[in-house]
């Protein structure tokens, strides 16, 4: 009870220091909160450590999870002490009491590209990271059902990636012979 | 928001979260179920066998295939295999300009297109910093709860029959059709609309649309009772659907489970009224709930936010103000077709926005709305471009599919057509 009640405090404290003026951090990562949206920044390290920070101040849902390939972005805006990669795996969590929104931004680099996975906090990111792990082969680590969900089982390549062009494959049917 | 009961706070969602075989995920490879040649089972045998159900399984709504785990006529283990119908429009959105983006995204749900452009719209409009004028957000909210409407009643045509009542067919398409008709008239089609753009909406509501929708109004509620007398008190619905299928609401936030799924397990939590958008702050509904979480449940709930919406829709024909239906800005939203003869300006602008399209400031920009599946959230990001640089759909049927397996586990097969019908996913939206 007594935890509770402290990280409820603290994520009060977090939440009005935002509203006067904007911090470097929160919960102990950079934050940003453009258009009144309040996002996160944490690194590969502290990525479950801030997610379950906030699921103890009440973010009971995961509702989304997707990958984002920056390749020809490497000079977009973040906060400082983020060093920007190739990709970003964003999370967005829901809170209910209050009704509130937050989003998490994980730098994920081309030559690693690892993330642990959400499915012990949140087993409804199962199908989610199915997926980015199917369009842009990030890969969650222990994650129960690493396999592609929406190409097929044999498909090569990670199509959302943007070096993975549009229009040059043909219409391909398994067992059909294609050049690739 | 509120939990009902004491069972339901006390649920627990133990059951979601493991890992192993005693999971109720079957979580193996797919591509080997489907080879015949690897099946060594001797018949007589009592152990599970593995069965495909569809893909092209007429109750499985769409293309939605079940790889499931049989010992005799119950399920133990399941797993839904999608992919059939992926058309890759996440990475066709990345090559349309934010102007021809809509075309696109209302073809994902096809039982609910509007809701789909209404995502995107408001998105665009999120990054643009801009705000679209009372009555197009009117519209919008009189246009999205028609959809609504629309799309349960297509629920409780599918619903019947699959569960055996094949006359509900009739029933629930003769109400869509009559919804479908209003939609037409004003958007010129009867699906995949593409009439929410980013700025407002592609057209204004014709002469004498009032008495078009009171018409509709006054005809929908005799005709919704016919299905309390047909299905909600009949004895053998009641038995095919009630304590079938059963989430609780615990189980229903760690999947991120939306709309009537999670009310059905007696959680009320409704965007349009816990984060109100468009014009919900200013209208009058209530969020309906279930108790048990079961297919009755949830057929109950879906069939009373039908009333609901037609009770947004009367407000929304009383609240109607006149002014624009798009916004005025010509770098936004092209100009009249008459100005286009008379001014060079208006000309250069319809000639920039249909081949280059409008920029877009560089950022980031989650926007969420309730759909008649759930949360239908749409995650845009702006290189700065007349592009997205990336749109992904946050599709309410591609994550409540994932309560499939727990609420088909121990069940018999027969139920799993109830509870697949329950579930309601659109599969246009589930693989994008």
């Amino acid at each position: 009870m007594s935890d509770e009640a402290t990280a409820q405090s603290d994520a009060l404290d977090a939440e009005g220091a935002i509203e006067a003026d904007p911090p470097a951090s929160a919960y102990g990562v950079p934050v940003t909160n453009e258009r009144d949206q309040q996002v996160l920044f944490p690194d590969r390290d502290n990525y479950i450590a801030t997610i379950e920070a906030l699921k103890a101040d009440g973010f009971v849902s995961a509702v989304d999870l997707c990958g984002v390939d920056n390749l020809t972005r490497a000079h977009r805006s973040l906060p400082a002490g983020v060093a920007p990669e190739r990709f970003e795996v964003v999370v967005s969590l829901l809170a209910h009491e209050p009704p509130r929104r937050t989003r998490v931004r994980v730098q994920v680099p081309e030559s690693d590209p690892t993330i642990a996975t959400l499915f012990d906090l949140y087993p409804g990111t199962e199908n989610l990271e199915r997926e980015t792990w199917d369009m842009f082969g990030i890969v969650f680590e222990n994650h129960p059902d690493p396999s592609r969900i929406l190409m097929p089982p044999d498909w090569q390549g990670h199509p959302l990636r943007k070096d993975f062009a549009v229009g040059t494959v043909p219409v391909q049917f398994k067992g059909a012979s294609a050049p690739r | 928001m509120t939990l009902l009961d004491d069972t339901t706070a006390a649920s627990t969602d133990e059951r979601v979260t493991r890992r192993g075989d005693d999971s109720a995920v079957l979580r193996i490879d797919e591509a080997n179920v489907a080879m015949v040649e690897t099946v060594d089972i001797d018949p007589n045998a009592d152990t599970p066998m593995i069965v495909n159900m569809g893909p092209v399984h007429p109750s499985t709504h769409g293309v939605l295939r079940l790889v499931l785990e049989m010992q005799g006529e119950q399920v133990l283990r399941s797993k839904p295999v999608i992919g059939y119908l992926h058309t890759g429009m996440e990475k066709t959105g990345e090559q349309l300009s934010f102007m021809q983006g809509p075309t696109n995204v209302t073809r994902m749900d096809y039982a609910s297109p509007l809701f789909n452009e209404l995502v995107f719209s408001l998105a665009t409009e999120e990054l643009l910093g801009i705000e679209v004028p009372p009555r197009a957000q009117w519209i919008r909210t009189l246009m999205c709860e028609l959809n609504r409407i629309s799309s349960h009643m297509l629920f409780q045509a599918t619903n019947g029959m699959d569960v055996g009542a094949v006359s509900m067919m009739l029933y629930g398409n003769r109400l869509r059709e009559e919804t479908l008709r209003i939609l037409e008239k004003i958007t010129g089609l009867r699906m995949n609309h593409n009439y929410i753009r980013p700025g407002g909406v592609a057209a204004d509501l014709h002469d004498g649309w009032q008495e078009d929708i009171g018409g509709l109004l006054d005809l929908l509620p005799p005709l919704i009772d016919e299905f309390d007398e047909l299905l909600t008190g009949q004895p053998i619905f009641q038995e095919r659907l009630q304590g079938v299928g059963a989430i609780n609401s615990a189980e229903c936030l760690a999947l991120g489970v939306t709309g009537p799924i999670l009310r059905g397990s007696g959680y009320a939590w409704d965007l349009r009224r816990d984060m109100p958008y468009l014009k919900y702050d200013e209208l009058d509904f209530d969020v309906i709930v279930g108790t048990y979480g079961d297919c009755f449940d949830r057929y109950a709930v879906r069939l009373a936010e039908a009333r609901e919406s037609i009770r947004i829709v009367g407000q929304c024909i009383d609240k109607m103000p006149p002014g624009d239906y798009r916004l005025q800005d010509k770098k936004v939203t092209p100009p009249p077709r008459a100005r286009i003869d008379e001014s060079m300006e208006a000309l250069i602008h319809h000639f920039k926005i249909f081949t280059e399209g409008f920029k877009v400031p560089e950022g980031e920009v989650y926007v969420a709305v309730e759909s008649p599946r759930g949360e239908l959230g749409c995650y845009m990001v702006s290189d700065g471009g007349a592009h997205p640089y990336r749109m992904h759909i946050r599709a309410p049927s591609f994550v409540n599919l994932q309560t499939m397996p727990h609420m088909m586990n121990e069940a018999l097969v027969a139920d799993v057509v109830a509870i697949i019908s329950s579930v309601d996913p659109v599969l246009g939206e589930v693989d994008r």
